[in-house]
């Protein structure tokens, strides 16, 4: 990072910090959603963007995440312990799932986490003595951290904003490792990247896991956040929201996650006055802006930028700003 | 073993729509590496296209359902191609996905403001007699869908064999360079895929709309289904596809009542999950080349 870009990023954390101040309950309540699923589409976008392979489970992995930390901190264990037990299963599922489907073609592990989200909504509506069914599970506490109490929406929110920090760095330091420079290889020259090494399905497998894993932790938020978790909450059309937040980030872009989600989650409450035709006004958004950007708005404000200011010397530092 | 029959073959009946769904779903991925998930609402669509000809211009059944099938022709293939696939092809499979995604939800959310959110009665295509064989009651409805979407995809399978164009499509599906040297118009055979995919749409819909009524929501376990009934039968085979959803069709009425109604849904799951583990080509597949 040169200074310029570290300054962005203090001044953006400094932003984060300062969002809530002063705001009703239900704006504190969306951001720290947004931070949520922030960390669950960041997740994705290792899979998705750096590994190129489509996942149609993170709200799955999310509810994985949700239902361990629920049942956990429900029998008395400490937030920090239950969390840990969420990423670990998130990670140890998406293992277990990701070895055989990517043993074949590309887009198969797309269907496989597609049934096993459907399936894991099954067994969490029908497993009622553990999961407790469609009523759910309710009246998990917010944690204590180093004797604070989080449990005010304002002080939540400081420490959802902790964990989406330290997951963001973690994310970072992945990518920056020669390790998640593999992935990059891999997504621009898979042969190339083969031939030099690279255990491609290995790195795949891995990519997912870890992928899934930073949906866990959101889910071991969401359940203190929401204090409520039912199946419907992690079912497919969730996971295809995920989706969605990521590609119309862009994928593949450090940003592009955060980016995402704040537009999937911002964007109905700002077409709310259209009613009932919200959902029909973001569907075609979603197609125009497929057709036009594929890489989604990073892209977008990428290919503008570049037609702004054509040759400007400049221009190659922002590239790299931008993908990070 | 009278309640055996009934279940075998109202689970035909099913699965031979779902196929129809299913082989629609193959002949676009074949044809221009279409993953549709919009498929599912693609089947829905045109019942209200049917219904906004009964209901709003006054047309009876029939004619309703040939106004349905141009409308279906030109939204669901024509436009569908034009406007959404040709111009992502060239940036790879999952902006495509994302905008079906999108695309889906847009017809879901559309109907359900436009005509409205209640399952809208449909009217039966075939006579609404039950025979006694063999002490199960069998429906002329079920016995109607098996015949006219076996037909259909009879008709199909022998259009692409025995047809110059469809052999012409077949071989843009196989290798779209080596086609087009040959001069094949590559293009014009991919919309002929999308158009007989609309179509085919159109026949499920039309069969299936009297049995579980015309829903915006249909989709969502229709298309699902369609891509279990694609992927167990072999992704690469329209035969696959028919055997399939016939597959998928049975095992969903035999769960329904032998497993348990809980856990119905679970049970194609679970065959696509074992069927990609041991088979990942399909029962009926062969082995595609990996690309690395």
């Amino acid at each position: 990072m040169n200074r310029t870009q570290i300054v962005l990023v203090l001044l953006g954390i400094a932003a984060l910090v300062a969002a809530p101040l002063g705001q009703g309950n239900y704006i504190v309540y969306t951001l720290t959603s947004w931070l949520l699923f922030s960390i669950a589409a960041m997740g994705l976008n290792l899979t998705l963007g750096y590994a190129g392979q489509i996942s149609l489970a993170q709200a799955g992995f999310m509810g994985i995440g949700a239902y361990v930390t629920a049942l956990m901190t429900l029998a008395g264990v400490p937030w920090i312990l239950a969390a840990l037990s969420s990423i670990g299963s998130a990670f140890v599922v998406g293992l277990l799932l990701g070895y055989p489907a990517l043993r074949v073609q590309h887009h198969f592990l797309a269907f496989v986490t597609l049934a096993f989200n459907t399936l894991l909504f099954l067994v969490l509506r029908n497993e009622e003595e553990i999961t407790g069914g469609s009523f759910g599970l309710m009246g998990m506490e917010r944690p204590t951290v180093f004797g604070i109490s989080t449990d005010g929406n304002l002080n939540f929110y400081y420490f959802a904003l902790v964990c989406f920090l330290v997951a963001a760095g973690i994310m970072w330091w992945i990518l920056r490792s020669p390790w998640g420079r593999a992935f990059k290889a891999l997504r621009e020259n898979p042969i190339r990247a083969e031939s030099l090494g690279l255990k491609v399905r290995r790195q795949t497998l891995l990519a997912f896991a870890i992928g899934s894993a930073f949906a866990g932790l959101a889910g071991a938020l969401q359940s203190p956040l929401v204090q409520f978790i039912e199946p419907h909450s992690f079912a497919l059309n969730h996971s295809l929201k995920i989706l969605l937040m990521v590609v119309v980030g862009g994928a593949g872009f450090f940003f592009g996650p955060m980016l995402g989600a704040a537009v999937v989650i911002l964007l109905p409450e700002v077409l709310r006055f259209t009613e009932g035709y919200y959902l029909i006004i973001y569907a075609l958004l979603v197609i125009i802006l497929m057709v036009y950007s594929p890489n989604g708005l990073i892209g977008l404000g990428q290919k503008l930028w570049s037609k702004l200011r054509p040759r400007h010397e400049a221009r190659r530092d922002m590239d790299k700003g931008f993908q990070l | 073993m009278a309640e055996l029959i009934q279940i075998l073959v109202s689970g035909l009946a099913a699965g031979s729509i779902y196929a129809l769904a299913a082989v629609g779903f193959t002949l676009l991925w074949q044809a221009s590496q279409t993953i549709n998930f919009a498929q599912g609402e693609f089947v829905m669509l045109p019942a209200f296209f049917v219904l906004v000809g009964m209901n709003f211009l006054g047309l009876a059944l029939w004619p309703a359902v040939f106004f349905a099938l141009i409308l279906s022709l030109l939204i669901l293939g024509l436009a569908f191609k034009k406007l959404i696939v040709e111009p992502m092809l060239p940036h790879g499979t999952l902006p495509l996905v994302i905008a079906t995604i999108a695309l889906g939800l847009l017809m879901k959310e559309s109907v359900k403001e436009f005509y409205g959110a209640t399952a809208q009665p449909f009217p039966a295509v075939f006579p609404q007699k039950v025979y006694n064989v063999l002490g199960a009651s069998v429906s002329v409805q079920d016995i109607g869908n098996l015949l006219v979407s076996m037909l259909a995809i009879l008709g199909l399978q022998l259009f692409l064999s025995r047809t110059r164009t469809g052999r012409c499509m077949q071989a843009s599906a196989q290798n779209p360079q080596v086609a087009e040297i040959l001069g094949v118009d590559v293009k014009k055979m991919v919309l002929y895929t999308f158009l007989i995919n609309a179509a085919l749409a159109t026949i499920a819909s039309v069969l299936i709309s009297p049995v579980y009524l015309a829903k915006f929501s249909n989709g969502e376990t229709l298309g699902l289904v369609a891509f279990i009934a694609a992927i167990v039968g072999g992704f690469n085979q329209i035969r696959g596809a028919l055997v399939g959803g016939l597959l998928i069709g049975v095992i969903d009425n035999l769960s329904a009542v032998y497993i348990s109604a809980q856990y119905r849904s679970a049970v194609p799951m679970l065959l696509l999950i074992a069927i990609i583990l041991f088979r990942p080509q399909g029962l009926l597949g062969t082995p595609e080349g990996r690309s690395v």
